[in-house]
């Protein structure tokens, strides 16, 4: 009964945010909207004994992507009244779309049943032990390969991200530490013969 | 009794609202990569909820692997979005037509 009822008000709190993501007027509302979405989701995983990514969706989406969405945001700036001005004109064509969609959706899974039943609850996990040994123990064996792919995806995101936004300006006064390094002799010293004057 | 299904309706419900972000959002690329992390999520809570329903850990994996591209993706994305806000001075969608797309 409480599990039922947990679950109701996360999911309603969960798709009143997405819909503030989507609607809000100001993009910063709309980023704080969405952080409110993860915390949700994060709630509502933990319901479904996924601890561990239940924990990784905070730390990594609200910790770390929602902050560098906040922090292009603020950068960026934009003139936000110019930004909603051709909202109704496609709001619906996106509204049939959704509708569709949740139609089909609501079809496939309430009326067609997948083959489980309704009021069956969830079996317990077949996995003995804490969520997170249990993730782990697929992860550095049978995932091997896969989750260093995934690091190297991640080395590649930070390498293109770095490339992307880096640029040299022009007037712009700093230390070029590979001439410095490279510099020989020849280029900074020049002995010049002198010849003594006679005292007179 | 929460069941399967509610999830799966909760999922489809976050994906068809972040469908419509997307048809909505036509002035503001920042919108639009949010309601591309709202797919995602929506897309996470299928696996999870069926990880769970089946006794099953690798849809957790794979759940972890999404992340890891979506933050990769993201990244990457607010990188191309710093460069398009210098060329142009704008990040609205209707602007970038350089193409003729």
């Amino acid at each position: 009964m409480l599990t039922t009822i947990l679950f109701y008000v996360f999911a309603t709190v969960l798709v009143g945010s997405a819909i503030g993501v989507v609607l809000a007027r100001n993009p910063v509302h709309a980023a704080l909207f969405l952080v409110l979405a993860f915390f949700e989701s994060a709630a509502l995983w933990l319901m479904l004994e996924a601890e561990f990514l239940g924990i990784v969706l905070v730390l990594v989406y609200v910790g770390a992507v929602m902050v560098l969405f906040l922090f292009v945001i603020m950068m960026l700036d934009i003139n936000i009244s110019q930004m909603r001005s051709g909202l109704t004109r496609y709001a619906p064509l996106g509204g049939l779309v959704a509708a569709v969609m949740v139609g089909e959706i609501f079809y496939v899974v309430w009326m067609r049943h997948l083959g489980i039943n309704l009021a069956l609850e969830a079996p317990p996990m077949s996995v003995p032990g804490s969520n997170t040994h249990a993730l782990g123990a697929v992860l550095y064996t049978d995932y091997m390969l896969p989750f260093q792919l995934a690091a190297v995806v991640l080395l590649i995101a930070i390498v293109a991200a770095i490339a992307l936004t880096m640029r040299r300006r022009t007037g712009h006064k700093m230390q070029d530490v590979s001439a410095q390094v490279a510099v020989r002799r020849e280029d900074r010293l020049r002995i010049v013969k002198v010849d003594s004057e006679k005292y007179q | 009794m929460i069941g399967l299904p509610h999830f799966l309706m909760l999922a489809g419900v976050l994906f068809s609202i972040a469908v419509a972000g997307i048809f909505l959002n036509r002035k503001n690329v920042i919108v639009l990569l949010m309601c591309i992390e709202l797919m995602l999520l929506a897309v996470n809570f299928n696996f999870i909820a069926f990880s769970r329903w089946l006794g099953d850990i690798h849809g957790q994996v794979f759940v972890f692997f999404i992340l890891t591209v979506a933050a990769a993706e993201s990244a990457i994305g607010l990188a191309i979005l710093v460069v398009l806000f210098r060329e142009k001075k704008s990040i609205n969608v209707e602007n970038l037509d350089t193409m003729r797309g």
